[in-house]
């Protein structure tokens, strides 16, 4: 039984083309491989080759024929042994080939994976923002840098397989210190001083998450990630979905973000929402010394790859911390820091500074704010926002990056889908503004929130 | 900085990349000839196979064939041993089923089926088997070069013996990142060979128009990272180096490199249709080196194989191709909800 040669298609989306030339003729014995004719489209000329060893039996398309169809027989091919297995050969290309014009499956898709989404997203069980305490448990005060490296260093103790490379992480005790003597008790095995090489050692670091360590990797600042984003997005937050759920990248990629001061734009900008973006990645951003150790903890326990935002302004900040071995806090949770009941005000991370300053001059003149910290920015904690904005109907929200797809852009999209019949304001965003970062310092403080805006935007939904 | 004594590595010779010397490469056993006549023959098959299913419009986006190529990653498969790691670009096919990837998985996955490697997230470039220690399959030149570095720490953490084989083209040989890799991995001596496949054009821009050095093989020069050029053709010549770097590599040296000297037929991927090179380059590579007609002559000439005992597996290796290109196509496409899983990893796992 003759073999079929089917008119190939050179893409995806070719459907026709011309077939300009035969190489071969009937009688001639072909070998797989070889080329026996040239087709054009209006991009390219492509050679046909062979995809079995025979003679050629019949050219069925005359050359320098116009608009031949892909998958059109175009020739015949006279198996070289008369036997099953080419026969088999010659009908599998009469099988009709599955549907799979682009569009067509996505449609269906996306209208049953809409119903699964929700299962697979959500918590299983209903978490709390902050676990419950042990009775009787002490608190120590600390601060944000202290408590960061506590946390390394008791996951450190916990799993040998966590370690921390970046530069000047060992024997320099850290660019902000926030290391400081990790060196001294795990070694320099597990504490590694990295070449200033930013794309080599993320992509490193996800190979060795990959291999199933625990990289917790220091980027002096997020300022030089960018260097390494190719690493942290392509390989670090896709590769689980793209292999099926058989890879696991349980990496925690960490280091001061947004405004530091006076350092100008290369290195005072926030990325928040440059990673809240991604799916395939977690991203955090805690306030309070408590919250950046309990996050610390779960983000390199984590089986995901973590983007952990930190901020050079409040390392040196104090706050209460439980002193508690095993202080892990649930990702994904918001926390109401205060309760009110006039006007909600969402933040994170160095944000929460001018809502806070914000918050009690407006308590000053009767309005009675409900304070968030996000805490976590991917996933979301929309349900926290959400369930705010329906009591006090109204809000604002506050950030460090740019307003053009920031974080505030985000909340306000979701808020308006979701609680759209219970806002009786417009949503306002108070946030960086839209310039890279100025030098002089009358221009920083001009480009930076302010507790005077906050103050401002909330009066502005309170319609006073 | 640690820098290695000069005597670190046996300098290998050579002769072995401008010339065929008259000892040549070590001889294979018959045994060892006609494992890699087999697993280079599947390889071809499939490439050719997928090459007709993608002009059938069966499989989708782009697709890198391997034909050509096919002695490097099989001589490479066989100077390594069981939980030693792979990882590639995304001309990946053949390194798949040299590791022992089961074809019928991995036409499934180029066909975008529920029973590919990466049930059907993936496609040509990204399939991966924690089983068979292949890591990928990276569609983002020379980001697998950092990645496989890092395999290669984790082998150095845990203290065990095993290498990494990260693969890479002539054309992420000029990547940044690789450098940033050499750098450490020599820094720390990690258990790496960085194996750069030269197929002498990356996409249509050859060596010479895009390399200040050509010779890859001197890319580590700086960072003291031994390397040689190896007749990437010969699947003898390609296990004998194998066998040095991965050597060196177990007894703690640290990285080695290999520049493979080889050539691809076809074009960079389907849509190309090769016109930066002659025809005549394609056709001489073809009838002088190719990779498994070398060792077809050889079996012959040693009458370890009659032609009818190659036809025989010729068939065989068909049967197995054809049996992969059915399955292919007759494994369901993935489930619609398979759309919302495998984003992010439950926490309790």
């Amino acid at each position: 039984m003759a073999i079929k040669v089917l008119m190939p298609a050179l893409s995806p989306t070719m459907e026709e083309g011309t077939l300009a030339k035969w190489h071969v003729k009937v009688g001639d014995e072909v070998k797989s491989g070889d080329v026996i004719a040239e087709i054009e489209t209006d991009k390219a000329t492509m050679e046909v080759e062979a995809a079995d060893d025979g003679k050629i039996e019949k050219l069925l398309v005359d050359e320098g024929t116009e608009n031949v169809k892909v998958n059109e027989v175009i020739a015949l091919l006279a198996g070289d042994d008369e036997d099953a297995s080419a026969a088999d050969e010659g009908e599998a290309p009469e099988k009709p080939a599955p549907e799979t014009k682009p569009g067509q499956g996505e449609a269906t898709s996306r209208e049953s994976g809409e119903k699964t989404k929700a299962e697979s997203r959500k918590p299983k069980a209903e978490v709390k923002a902050d676990p419950d305490l042990p009775e009787g448990t002490e608190f120590v005060t600390q601060t944000v840098r202290e408590a960061l490296r506590d946390a390394m260093a008791e996951e450190m103790r916990r799993d040998e397989s966590v370690f921390v490379m970046g530069e000047e992480v060992a024997q320099y005790q850290g660019a902000y210190k926030v290391t400081q003597g990790l060196l001294d008790e795990f070694g320099d095995k597990r504490v590694v001083d990295t070449p200033i090489t930013e794309h080599g050692f993320a992509g490193l670091g996800v190979g060795a998450a990959m291999a199933g360590l625990r990289p917790i990797v220091e980027f002096m600042t997020f300022n030089f990630a960018m260097q390494a984003i190719d690493q942290i997005i392509n390989s670090a937050a896709k590769t689980r979905y793209m292999s099926g759920g058989q890879m696991s990248c349980p990496i925690v990629f960490r280091g001061p973000n947004g405004p530091a001061a006076r350092v100008a734009a290369q290195h005072s900008q926030d990325y928040s929402s440059w990673y809240a973006h991604v799916p395939g990645l977690i991203v955090i951003a805690p306030y309070s010394a408590a919250d950046a150790k309990g996050l610390l903890k779960a983000a390199i326990r984590d089986p995901n790859p973590v983007i952990f935002l930190e901020n050079e302004v409040l390392y040196g900040k104090s706050f209460d911390v439980p002193k508690h071995e095993d202080f892990v806090l649930p990702i994904g949770k918001a926390r109401v820091m205060k309760e009110g009941n006039d006007v909600t005000l969402v933040s994170h991370s160095h944000g929460l500074t001018y809502c806070l300053e914000a918050m009690a001059k407006l308590e000053e003149e009767g309005i009675d704010v409900e304070l968030i910290d996000l805490r976590t920015i991917r996933p979301l904690d929309m349900d926290t926002v959400i369930a705010s904005v329906k009591k006090t109907n109204r809000l604002v929200t506050v950030e460090e990056t740019w307003p053009v797809c920031g974080i505030g852009a985000e909340i306000a999209a979701s808020v308006q889908e979701k609680a759209f019949d219970y806002l009786d304001a417009p949503v306002l965003r108070v946030t960086q503004k839209d310039v890279p970062m100025p030098y002089a310092a009358n221009l920083e403080k001009l480009a930076l929130p302010s507790a005077a805006e906050v103050v401002e935007a909330v009066k502005a939904v309170c319609y006073r | 900085m640690t820098s290695k004594p000069a005597s670190k590595s046996p300098k290998p010779a050579q002769k072995k990349t401008a010339k065929k010397s008259a000892d040549g490469p070590a001889p294979f056993s018959e045994e060892e000839e006609i494992a890699a006549y087999r697993d280079m023959l599947l390889i071809r098959r499939f490439e050719e196979k997928a090459g007709q299913m993608y002009g059938m419009g069966l499989i989708g986006g782009f697709c890198h064939l391997y034909i050509g190529q096919e002695a490097v990653v099989v001589g490479m498969q066989m100077a390594i041993e069981d939980g030693d790691q792979v990882i590639t670009g995304y001309r990946d096919h053949g390194h798949m089923l040299a590791t022992g990837m089961d074809p019928k998985g991995v036409m499934a996955e180029l066909t975008g089926r529920e029973a590919g490697y990466s049930r059907g997230k993936g496609g040509s470039m990204h399939m991966f088997s924690r089983e068979k220690q292949f890591f990928g399959g990276h569609g983002i030149v020379g980001a697998q070069v950092p990645l496989g570095t890092g395999l290669a720490f984790a082998n150095r953490y845990r203290g065990n013996d095993r290498v990494c084989l990260a693969y890479f083209g002539d054309g992420a040989a000029n990547q940044g990142q690789v450098y940033e890799s050499f750098n450490m991995a020599e820094l720390w001596e990690l258990p790496v060979v960085y194996v750069i496949e030269n197929n002498q054009y990356a996409m249509g821009t050859s060596v010479a128009r895009a390399s200040a050095q050509t010779n890859l093989s001197k890319r580590g020069v700086s960072f003291n990272i031994p390397g040689e050029q190896v007749d990437g053709m010969d699947v003898r010549a390609v296990r004998e180096a194998g066998l040095r770097a991965v050597e060196s590599c177990r007894a703690g040296k640290g990285p080695y490199i290999l520049e493979m000297m080889t050539y691809r037929y076809r074009g960079h991927s389907m849509s190309d249709p090769a016109k930066y090179r002659a025809k005549e380059e394609v056709n001489k590579m073809r009838a002088e080196h190719d990779p498994i007609e070398q060792v077809r002559m050889r079996l012959i000439e040693s009458k370890a194989l009659t032609e009818d005992d190659l036809k025989q597996i010729d068939k065989e290796i068909k049967a197995v191709v054809n049996e992969a290109a059915e399955f292919a196509q007759s494994s369901p496409e993935p489930d619609p909800s398979e759309l919302w899983t495998d984003v992010l990893a439950d926490m309790e796992a």
